[in-house]
């Protein structure tokens, strides 16, 4: 036992200058994620700088993007990021409450609801890639002939095929969201409006619904996030054009597809620059909307 | 008092500004066993976690006064040789669920980092099972998780595995409140046991136990020690009111 | 008044129709794409698909090596640089709930998760690719790294702060330094949701394209070698699905399938860690 002690003793020193290195490298590795995220801001802002210094705020009214006369206005893929982002929300809205409400009111459980849950999951799984790629052969002829039927030109390509794409890509964000938070609807709420007679939809409409609204929000928020920032599947399918769309069936641009199509073909400083500034604006607006987001449904979790 | 092994001299314990132990002073003899009861809330627990430093592991925690172990400030010691010195044992029994029994009760060893041969490992668990009055039970599956085991098991499971460090002293935080009466009535025989080798602090709100197994007993009132004597003459005849409507069920 | 129970009766059993009807038929675009990728990508995967390189226009035949062993090696490499930063973070996130620098941390790690890819892809180049001077593999796997980790912060961070505090303080008590507690018993018996994590963020990487564009950048050629440019599945699909070439689209179809299996048995795999490596308490 005594020689036992004494190891006990050496060991026990070298042991606690471990737990002093440990302690540290945790601390350490906690601000280098701070410093990670501000390094990441830091650079973009000073990559954009002659492009702020050069152009200003006509960089975002501007109406034309010809790099090759170097003029750059981005209100084509302002215009083109809100037009796809907010169709395809408007789309993916009654899809994602839906299945919220399913899930998390009308049958938590059950084989189909457990099948339905995993099918969400998958969505949210698949590559926006393999979207994007499905979507150029398979979507786009079908709206093609949708276009036709309607009298429009038939790009097939376009705002409009993007919206759908991305509003299938997006509907799992809000539709998870929305199912945990209409399950935390405390049960003594609904049976109280049961008890006064309402029926199920009028339990829903005015009990469950306003009570989880912070949180059906905050997913819908996350699923614009999420819809600003996507890049292949859109760039797959948009037309890639600078020019300002007229129509929602017309091919455009997005200021995610813009950067990946020009970003490896911009020579001069400017042009660089300014597809960078691009996506520093991307960068900030989806990093605000994604805090709002989650402060939100922090809050409604706490309360 | 002759051979004292702790003495706390003037302890105050906190949480944030919550003053929760006032001025204690209290020398504890060894291999004794010492009770330290109350009703809840009045710092019981937390001046037993004070002896080995738990307590500061809570955010806001602070101390003064002196703690001291052999005449040495536990609080001018690294906490880890304190804790090797002054064992622990919880409300609930809490074995490491990722370990087998073996590896358990020589936890304290092998995640120090002490290479120690096969055949002392093999000694040291044996001898602490032993003294847990476990081996006998578990001899043939001591490679199956601790967690397997009934509640009474597990937790004098987690005595062999503070007693495997060879410790002087082994502080019991309500060990057995979360057991039915028979592993409780096993645990209080084991500590009759135990007290040959160690100096046994335990903190109970049960008063019946305090009587059964302690040599010494401690009445906390409010964050006080209201009294603090031979277990005999405080159940028989306490010096304070306090600790007569105490021991009488006169609060609860 | 009859009338009235029967009309809003009649309400409520519509809107449960209609929920049900948009819950269906949400998982039908899910179908026709898995039905499509299979359909398409199926007739293409055979053994030389897998082994051969991917032959120039004109040629039949040809596969994928190039873009498989790259995306194996691509996405390897972007764990390796963020499994020891993820769990480290989610430890410290776990063990410190209120400190300031836990605030900031947590909300990097928001910001981080919110981040489109294409913005990490820029960032990247400026770090790594601008100051070597070449694309390559190695910054494509930082820039998905980036993108791990605060999938496995988060994961970790979630787990750890499951488990009883009792079990952290059993170690103490012990007199075990605090590293090995953390990493000897904390994180083993979260074991299965760290894991599943990390899991997941190689899941949701792997079909990463926007990163890479301007990292891992492509090629054509077999190389092992991360200092240059490296092609991977999400890659090629990406070029050849929008070439004008048939052959190119069919090379595209059936790397589209063997990604999609890929990451749904990552998934699966996901699924049964969470289920099957609970530690009982």
């Amino acid at each position: 036992m005594e020689v036992w002690k004494n190891i006990k003793i050496k060991r026990s020193f070298r042991q606690i200058r471990m737990e002093k290195i440990f302690r540290s490298s945790l601390v350490l590795i906690a601000i280098s994620i701070l410093v990670l995220v501000l390094a990441f801001m830091l650079t973009l802002i000073i990559q954009s700088m002659p492009s702020i210094k050069a152009l200003g705020f006509g960089f975002l009214y501007g109406k034309t993007w010809d790099p090759v006369v170097n003029i750059y206005g981005t209100y084509p893929f302002l215009l083109g990021t809100l037009l796809t982002s907010f169709l395809a929300l408007l789309i993916s809205i009654p899809f994602s409450f839906s299945i919220a409400i399913f899930l998390g009111e009308y049958h938590p459980r059950g084989w189909f609801s457990e099948f339905l849950k995993n099918a969400i999951e998958l969505i949210a799984a698949v590559p926006s890639v393999i979207y994007g790629f499905w979507g150029l052969f398979v979507l786009v002829p079908l709206v093609r002939s949708l276009e036709i039927k309607l009298g429009v030109t038939p790009y097939g390509i376009g705002i409009f095929t993007s919206s759908l794409i991305l509003a299938i890509m997006i509907i799992p964000y809000a539709a998870s969201l929305g199912r945990e938070m209409i399950r935390m609807v405390p049960a003594s709420l609904k049976e109280a409006a049961y008890s006064l007679g309402a029926t199920r939809y009028e339990v829903i409409r005015m009990v469950v619904i306003p009570y989880a609204k912070s949180g059906l929000f905050a997913g819908v928020l996350l699923s614009l996030g999420r819809a600003l920032g996507e890049t292949m599947a859109v760039t797959m399918v948009i037309g890639n054009t600078s020019i300002i769309p007229k129509s929602i069936f017309d091919p455009g641009n997005t200021m995610a597809s813009v950067i990946a199509n020009e970003f490896t073909e911009a020579a001069s400083t400017l042009y660089l620059s300014s597809l960078i500034e691009l996506g520093l604006i991307l960068f900030l607006v989806t990093v605000v909307i994604n805090i709002i987001g989650k402060k939100v449904i922090k809050r409604f979790t706490t309360e | 008092m002759e051979n004292t092994i702790l003495r706390s001299i003037d302890f105050d314990a906190y949480f944030g500004d919550n003053h929760v132990v006032k001025k204690v002073n209290m020398d504890i003899p060894k291999n004794n066993v010492i009770a330290v009861m109350g009703p809840s809330g009045c710092g019981k627990t937390t001046f037993l976690r004070c002896i080995n430093r738990m307590h500061e592991l809570i955010e806001g925690a602070k101390t003064k006064g002196k703690m001291l172990l052999n005449e040495e400030d536990v609080y001018s010691m690294h906490p880890i040789f304190v804790r090797h010195k002054i064992g622990m044992v919880f409300q609930r029994p809490n074995p490491f669920p990722n370990l087998s029994i073996y590896d358990n009760v020589i936890a304290g060893y092998k995640l120090n980092g002490m290479k120690i041969t096969r055949a002392d490992r093999d000694a040291i668990v044996e001898s602490s099972l032993q003294k847990a009055a476990l081996w006998n039970e578990v001899k043939d599956s001591l490679h199956k998780k601790g967690t397997f085991l009934s509640g009474g098991q597990q937790q004098r499971l987690c005595i062999a595995r503070a007693i495997a460090m060879e410790p002087e002293i082994l502080l019991l935080d309500e060990p057995t409140s979360a057991l039915d009466p028979i592993s409780t009535s096993s645990i209080e025989e084991l500590l009759h046991e135990l007290k040959k080798n160690y100096t046994l602090i335990i903190v109970t709100h049960n008063m019946q136990q305090a009587g059964r197994v302690s040599d010494r007993t401690a009445f906390f009132y409010m964050g006080e020690l209201i009294e603090y004597d031979v277990t005999k003459n405080m159940f028989t005849n306490p010096r304070d009111e306090r600790t007569q409507n105490y021991i009488t069920g006169r609060f609860s | 008044m009859a009338q009235n129970i029967n009309y809003r009766l009649g309400k409520s059993k519509s809107f449960r129709g209609l929920v049900i009807f948009f819950s269906i038929l949400c998982t039908l675009p899910l179908f026709l794409i898995l039905f499509y990728i299979i359909r398409e990508g199926i007739i293409h995967i055979n053994w030389n698909f897998l082994i051969n390189l991917p032959k120039p226009v004109g040629e039949t035949g040809g596969g994928i090596a190039n873009a498989l062993i790259g995306s194996l090696l691509i996405v390897f490499y972007a764990a390796v640089i963020a499994i020891p930063f993820g769990i480290m973070g989610g430890i410290y996130l776990s063990e410190n709930k209120n400190s300031w620098l836990s605030y900031w941390c947590r909300l990097s790690v928001d910001v981080l998760q919110g981040t489109p890819s294409i913005v990490v892809g820029i960032v990247i180049y400026f770090w790594i690719v601008k100051p070597l001077g070449t694309f390559s593999a190695l910054s494509g796997s930082i820039a998905l790294a980036v993108m791990m980790l605060p999938i496995i912060v988060r994961s970790t961070e979630e787990t750890l702060k499951l488990l009883p505090s009792t079990l952290k303080e059993a170690g103490l008590a012990l007199g075990l330094p605090y590293h090995k507690v953390m990493l000897r018993i904390i994180l083993p018996c979260g074991f299965s949701g760290v894991l599943s994590g990390i899991i997941l963020a190689v899941a949701r990487i792997a079909g990463e394209t926007a990163p890479l564009l301007f990292t891992a950048f492509g090629n054509p050629y077999f190389t092992t070698d991360i200092s240059k440019p490296m092609q991977s599945l999400p890659l090629l699909i990406f070029n050849y699905a929008t070439s004008p070439y048939d052959e190119w689209h069919n090379l595209a179809w059936g790397a589209a399938l063997i990604l999609l299996l890929w990451i749904l048995l990552l998934n699966i795999i996901t699924k049964i860690t969470t289920r099957r490596w609970k530690i009982q308490f």
